[in-house]
């Protein structure tokens, strides 16, 4: 039995008995799995679609456990938890990912089974972290809290996450496969580069339905998805899933792992795509897939509002330190006199996404004091705490400060998105951290970064684009060129609701080079915006050509 | 077999590389067989000698002591040639976060 007590109002998913079993039988049966490999048993070859289906790499310097944080959404003790695995077995620290998930970069193969067994205890896995198969659905780190919510995509992220977990048909796919869920007119989750992005919404009756695209990705080909349907109705919505996965099944290339993801088959069929999904559906028992409005309510009622209070919004006390982390950290909330808090794991100089095991016991105590114990993950790799009282909010950014955790940097230009890159990832070509670092040392200046006004810089040390690159206002994608690093930068892209790929710009840049060359682009912007521009509006205005100049100009 | 060892003949010292198959953790092999945390500890095989090495190397993969073992050029620094490799002698080149 969970012994955890979480705080009641923490809206996370809770396990029933049947969960435990099952989760208790599945880490039995890794246990065994990990002894016959370590008693030569099983070869690597067999045991590692094994231990990837439980989340478990083999990086540079050891293995890496990804833990699955279901949507992004994670209780206090969960939080404590993991700040307790990151202290026993890891390095104390746990590094949070652009899928909402946590990675401990110094696993040990014979800790793991342990580990799982200490997620265990607060409803958390690992499983489907990894593998051919349906990953962690991401939605907005705003959910049930954002002004601008039409639906609650927590509901669905969990309808997904049930209907996907250990899926007969779906574990052995071409490719892995990338949910993103938003119920919002604005687009936080970057649905359009996703394998199927979801925007949940309501017709002129108030009912809910799902805007459904397919086919985004970034990687080696990076492409906007494509709307396949404009409404489905809540009822056909798992049927719908259903049957594009299915057309993917079969369908999908499995010669190429080029070739593999389901953008490139929406991309090469075209419209033909959506008739085959269609014809799919339509020879489907489609009552067995209708999803029952008591089921949805069942769920829904996991993440009822909490008990909020009746509060007028207030003006927020003066002090100018506090008032700058506010402007850049602090949200508008649904519920008057509330707010959402953005906690930044961007420090200058620091690793991206980075937390140490204090900092997570930190949040996890602010997290009960200030927002129902409830925190979210979010895929710019921070931390956010939901529905905080906004007479709590000075209390709470002392609280922050406290341990590190109150840099007023978010949506600047230091709020970078990086890849762990080649200082850890055995797929990297260059290291992305150190010149993540370096740009946030450049532009540490607070008052120099809110002039440049918002700006997203992501980085990744492969083509495969963990770091986003493609969909950043500046994109730096690093490369191995005759055994040395260089840089590409890209300009322009978007992950929002005009979601584009950036162009790039022109030859890559050295290790050396790469910051300065960062200087230079944004010293065109300022030379070259409009009052009130952000980057990627003077980019989009005055194109690519200001910017190549500057850069590649001969002295 | 898991190896990622290529078949391109070497034209520098060669050393083995993998990975522990408990912890993971980097471990180098070279003349002597054993497998070492330390590239120092180790002497490189002559590029004439890295298949020969290569067996040795793939019996550590069968004694379940290291996993995907594969051959590293050395240049006369006695360093591997690839940043790479260098990243993996020295661990990450970033301080992470101290509990």
């Amino acid at each position: 039995m969970n012994a955890t007590v979480i705080p009641p109002f923490a809206r996370t998913y809770r396990y029933d008995a049947i969960d435990r079993e099952f989760l208790a039988e599945r880490i039995a049966e890794f246990r065994g799995q990990v002894a016959r490999r370590l008693a030569g048993d099983l070869t690597e070859d067999e045991f590692k679609p094994l231990r990837l289906m439980n989340g478990l790499y083999l990086q540079l310097h050891a293995y890496m456990l990804r833990v699955a944080i279901p949507y992004g959404v994670l209780n206090a003790p969960q939080l404590r938890q993991l700040a307790m695995i990151a202290r026993r077995w890891d390095r104390g620290f746990g590094h949070f990912t652009t899928r909402q998930n946590i990675q401990f970069n110094w696993t040990k193969l014979e800790d793991v089974p342990e580990m799982l067994e200490a997620l265990a205890e607060v409803d958390m896995h690992a499983i489907q972290t990894s593998g051919n198969c349906i990953r962690n659905v991401t939605t907005d780190e705003y959910a049930g809290a954002s002004p601008d919510e039409v639906v609650d995509p927590r509901v669905y992220a969990e309808i997904l996450r049930q209907w996907s977990t250990l899926h007969p048909e779906f574990t052995w796919l071409p490719r892995k496969f990338k949910f993103a869920i938003t119920g919002s007119p604005s687009d936080r989750v970057a649905s359009l580069v996703h394998d199927i992005g979801v925007a949940a919404k309501r017709n002129a009756e108030g009912e809910v339905g799902f805007e459904i695209h397919v086919g985004g990705g970034l990687g080696r080909t990076p492409l906007i998805g494509r709307r396949l349907y404009d409404f489905v109705p809540e009822a056909e919505f798992l049927g719908r899933m259903e049957a594009i996965l299915r057309v993917y099944n079969a369908l999908g290339e499995r010669d190429n792992i080029y070739k593999a993801r389901i953008k490139i088959l929406v991309r090469d069929l075209g419209e033909e795509f959506r008739a085959l999904v269609d014809a799919e559906y339509d020879r489907m028992p489609q009552q067995a897939y209708r999803l029952d409005p008591e089921i949805v309510a069942a769920i829904a009622a996991h993440f009822a509002p909490p008990p909020f209070a009746r509060l007028e919004d207030r003006p927020l006390p003066q002090d100018p330190a506090f008032a700058a982390w506010a402007r850049a950290s602090v949200r508008p909330h649904k519920q008057p006199g509330y707010a959402s808090v953005t906690i930044s794991l961007k420090p200058i100089g620091g690793i991206p996404g980075d937390a140490s095991a204090s900092q997570m016991e930190a949040v996890a105590d602010l997290a009960e004091r200030h927002s129902f114990g409830e925190i979210r993950v979010s895929h710019v790799q921070n931390l956010v705490l939901p529905h905080v009282r906004q007479e709590d909010l000075h209390a709470l950014w002392q609280g922050l400060a406290a341990h590190g955790l109150a840099t007023p940097n978010i949506g600047l230009i230091s709020d970078i998105i990086a890849c762990p890159g080649m200082d850890y990832c055995a797929l990297a070509t260059a290291r992305s951290i150190p010149v993540a670092q370096r740009i946030s040392e450049r532009f540490a200046d607070l008052d120099r970064q809110h002039d440049i006004g918002e700006c997203f810089i992501n980085i990744s040390g492969c083509i495969n684009a963990c770091g986003h690159h493609h969909v950043a206002h500046i994109g730096i994608l690093g490369v191995d060129k005759r055994g040395e690093e260089v840089y590409q930068v890209t300009l322009g892209g978007s992950a929002t609701n005009d979601a584009a790929i950036g162009e790039l710009i022109g030859p890559a840049f050295g290790y050396d080079d790469i910051v300065d060359a960062i200087e230079t682009i944004i010293r065109t912007h300022i030379a070259h915006r409009a009052p009130g521009e952000r980057f990627v509006d003077t980019y989009r205005r005055i194109g690519a050509a200001p910017f190549k100049e500057a850069l590649y100009a001969v002295a | 077999m898991s190896s990622k060892a290529k078949s391109r003949p070497a034209t520098s010292p060669v050393v083995f590389s993998g990975n522990g198959l408990r912890d993971g953790r980097v471990a180098w092999m070279g003349t002597e067989g054993r497998w070492e945390p330390r590239l120092g500890a180790v002497t490189p095989f002559a590029p004439e000698a890295a298949a020969e090495g290569l067996a040795l190397a793939q019996q550590g993969e069968r004694q379940q002591r290291v996993v995907g073992v594969y051959a590293v050029e050395l240049g006369a620094d006695g360093l591997p040639l690839k940043f790479r490799e260098r990243l993996r002698l020295g661990g990450p080149s970033i301080d992470a976060e101290a509990a």
